[in-house]
């Protein structure tokens, strides 16, 4: 019996093509993906990465419902001009809380990895509302419904509890506190700021979109887009105890 | 109720128990649309109820109207095939195909014109986009895909469809997933997973639809008169198979609530990126490759009248295709915080990937050998040899941009949109177009399409569109590329974003021109499909089997 003529066997039955089929592509998905939930560079934790707090999660999620990801990145490459052009390069542990992941694949607009803090909370409100006014060249959609829309937050608790459930570390404290978080980091002069500081540690809270009457979608946004890469501290981060 | 029509014809099983299915389905998604968190969720669960009570009124309906027996499996001693959902599905690719191309073309001239926006939501890039990729991959490449597999599985294995309700659910579920996910988009509800937007409900739902195809294709298969297993069912097989594990994998999530439309996806961080990219490069791999290699191993041997050039190469390349392919997706990730061993992994495997990928090219070219005078004289023919010619091209451009020195510059610029267009549009679509020509005269037992000038204008109009969408997004992401590292003689970066932005303008442009001539190849083929059937001359004779109500009446 020649080599070809074995292959005769799965060519006249159809259960064994499929087991075959199976055997040859489960291989390589579980020899590249198992090895992630184990290795120390992909589950390590750094300090300061903490999860989103409500309000920062309710702008995520409108991040993610626009299609950001269509044309930004959140992924920083080690190559010496990204370092220089968007700050210290991604680490795995600083999208950890990231479900999905937002690492994107195309850069029409820049890379928002270490976004946060570089604009004052009127750029990004002009930039959302008419990106043009504030970057003449731009090609970015506006966004003006935003800072008009309500943000609706009513399932934010039930949104953080599934997260829990599937490992993000949600206190039953923070559980209980996500909605009232929504209006306290919305609002600077709240006298609980400090409580939602220390359930969510450097967590910025103001008025972002300049409007203190209603907590809007661009409070949320803007509130995401401020604390986007600023979780580490650089100066006191060991590269060397991660090494890729 | 069933003794008013007739006293021995009873409800099948298929029939009571997929009427129950759809009238539970009914109940419970007036249910959720009550209760609903939001109104786009609502709107789909009204739209869940609405199909469902047309489900029922349909299969109910059709029992009243049908003829006691079930359809013969054969007439005559030949086949009696099942080719009326190949026909749903048929013209279904040729609406989605024109709806995804002119969306295409939309979010290109946004790019070029960011005015063109209209500041309004659902019309804004961002949702628009998931739109057109849903709209080409899933809807026009899907429906290719289905209905070529259900015509040839039938044909190479001369036996009936299996299942009566299936085919048809399969055929118009897999349409309905497409209204529900890509209404979505429009209405901001995503998972926000490249490829893989759709939410929990549309996941769950095309589950069932997939599952079903499996079924319907495997059963058939195993009713085949052939010993053998014609190649292109391998590949079908394969593309079926595992697209199921794929779609599991990636959307495993945990809905917030069965009222909310909103889930949370399972993988997080770098897990959930290569989960994402060993879906999304199989995707590819799997739906764009290997399926659409199924319709090169069955129409164009059937065009060329020749047989298919090696059998030995398409064992190799079947085996090495979809072993090599799964390992690939790490390529995506290159300098990401993936680690190193996975992201060499990735670039080795996708390096080796091109030998079976033109094993592939080379048995489909060399099938011409003795019949390249066709080309001349058939231009059906020729949109699938010059497929198969840019499938080789995009395979060679693929393995090279996967290279992480290559890859450090074409990341994350429009030299891989080009890249992918370059499979896109010239392989699959391509491909398409030649199997969709083939099959409407066949399906609807025509002697020839309406006219094989507009398919010559089709063919001339769409090549001149790729090469100036690929050529133009070459530059434009080479161009960029070295903008992002081009330093001054001071040590400074040299350009800040937004030069490179406003760099990108006349290819953007131009871009859009290519796009604008695909969509007009696409109507020019709607049209002659559309004559064709309406009034293309009629085959004298019917080939075998094609209208069994005439002899099951005799």
């Amino acid at each position: 019996m020649s080599f070809w003529s074995r292959h005769k066997i799965f060519e006249t039955n159809s259960i064994i093509l499929i087991i075959g089929v199976l055997i040859v592509i489960s291989i390589g998905g579980l020899v590249e993906i198992v090895p992630l939930f184990y290795l120390k560079s992909t589950i390590e934790k750094v300090e300061g990465v903490r999860p989103y707090t409500p309000l920062e999660m309710a702008g995520r999620n409108i991040y993610v419902r626009e299609g950001c990801y269509n044309c930004h990145s959140q992924m920083i490459r080690p190559l010496r001009d990204e370092v220089e052009r968007y700050g210290h390069y991604s680490l795995a542990a600083e999208s950890m809380y990231d479900r999905p992941f937002q690492w994107g694949s195309k850069r029409t607009g820049p890379d928002l990895a270490r976004l946060g803090n570089k604009y004052s909370d009127d750029w990004h409100k002009d930039h959302l509302k008419d990106p043009r006014a504030v970057v003449p060249g731009s090609i970015m959609p506006s966004y003006p419904w935003l800072e008009n829309t309500e943000l609706d937050a009513a399932s934010i608790a039930q949104e953080l509890k599934v997260q829990a459930t599937l490992g993000v570390p949600y206190s039953d404290e923070m559980l209980k506190h996500a909605e009232s978080d929504i209006r306290i980091q919305a609002n600077a002069d709240d006298p609980n700021t400090v409580d939602l500081a220390k359930r969510y540690p450097k967590a910025q809270s103001r008025t972002f979109d300049g409007n203190p009457q209603k907590v809007t979608e661009a409070d949320a946004l803007i509130a995401y887009l401020q604390m986007l890469g600023t979780q580490v501290d650089f100066k006191l981060y060991d590269n060397k105890a991660n090494v890729r | 109720m069933a003794q008013a029509v007739s006293p021995s014809k009873g409800m099948t099983f298929g029939e009571m128990g997929s009427a129950l299915a759809f009238a539970a389905l009914a109940l419970l998604s007036i249910i959720i649309a009550a209760k609903a968190y939001t109104p786009g969720y609502a709107f789909h669960a009204y739209l869940f109820a609405a199909a469902s009570v047309a489900a029922v009124f349909t299969i109910v309906n059709r029992y009243y109207e049908r003829p006691l027996e079930p359809p013969p499996l054969t007439i005559g001693g030949k086949p009696n095939y099942n080719m009326g959902p190949v026909k749903f599905a048929t013209i279904a690719s040729v609406f989605w195909g024109i709806a995804g191309f002119t969306i295409g073309l939309l979010i290109a001239l946004q790019l070029a014109f960011p005015a063109l926006n209209f500041d309004t939501a659902w019309l804004s890039f961002g949702r628009m986009r998931p739109l057109h990729t849903s709209a080409v991959i899933f809807a026009f490449g899907g429906n290719v895909l289905i209905a070529s597999s259900f015509y040839v599985v039938q044909r190479t294995c001369r036996a009936r469809m299996v299942g009566d309700i299936a085919p048809w659910f399969v055929v118009l579920g897999y349409n309905f997933f497409i209204v529900i996910a890509g209404t979505g988009y429009l209405l901001g509800i995503t998972q926000g997973k490249e490829y893989a937007e759709p939410e929990w409900y549309a996941d769950l739902f095309l589950t069932i639809v997939w599952v079903t195809y499996f079924l319907v294709f495997l059963g058939t298969v195993m009713r085949r008169k052939e010993p053998h297993i014609y190649v292109a069912n391998w590949f079908y097989l394969a593309f079926i198979l595992t697209i199921a594990v794929l779609h599991l994998g990636n959307n495993a999530a945990i809905p917030v609530s069965i009222f909310s439309p909103k889930s949370y996806i399972v993988w997080s961080g770098v897990q959930d990126a290569l989960v994402q990219w060993w879906y999304g490069h199989n995707a590819v791999g799997f739906f764009l490759t290997a399926g659409f290699l199924a319709i090169m191993y069955y129409f164009i041997p059937k065009r060329a009248e020749r047989p298919v050039y090696s059998y030995r190469l398409s064992i190799i390349h079947f085996w090495s295709l979809i072993f090599m392919y799964i390992w690939a997706g790490p390529h995506h990730l290159h300098y990401t915080a993936l680690p190193d061993w996975a992201q060499t992994l990735g670039m080795v495997f996708s390096v080796m990937l091109w030998m079976p990928s033109w094993g592939g090219m080379i048995n489909g070219l060399m099938t011409l050998s003795g019949a390249w005078d066709k080309l001349r004289t058939d231009p059906v023919l020729r949109l699938m040899v010059v497929s198969v010619a840019f499938y080789g091209m995009a395979t060679f451009e693929g393995p090279l941009m996967s290279v992480k020195a290559v890859n450090s510059l074409s990341h994350y610029t429009d030299w891989t949109i080009g890249h992918v267009h370059a499979g896109a549009l010239g392989w699959v679509a391509y491909i398409s177009f030649g199997a969709i020509y083939c099959l409407v005269p066949w399906l609807w037992n025509k002697k020839e399409l309406y006219s094989m000038k507009a398919v010559s204008w089709h063919f001339w109009i769409s090549t001149l569109g790729i090469v100036l969408y690929i050529s133009s997004m070459w530059v434009a992401g080479i161009l960029q590329g070295l903008m992002w590292r081009a330093y001054t003689s001071l040590g400074f970066l040299e350009y800040s974003f937004i030069e490179t932005v406003e760099a990108m303008n006349p290819f953007y442009v131009i871009r859009a021109l290519g796009g604008a001539f695909f969509v007009a190849g696409s109507l020019i083929m709607a049209w002659n499909v559309w004559k064709t059937i309406s009034v293309g001359e009629a085959v004298e004779e019917a080939p075998q089997a094609m209208q069994p109500v005439l002899v099951a009446a005799e």
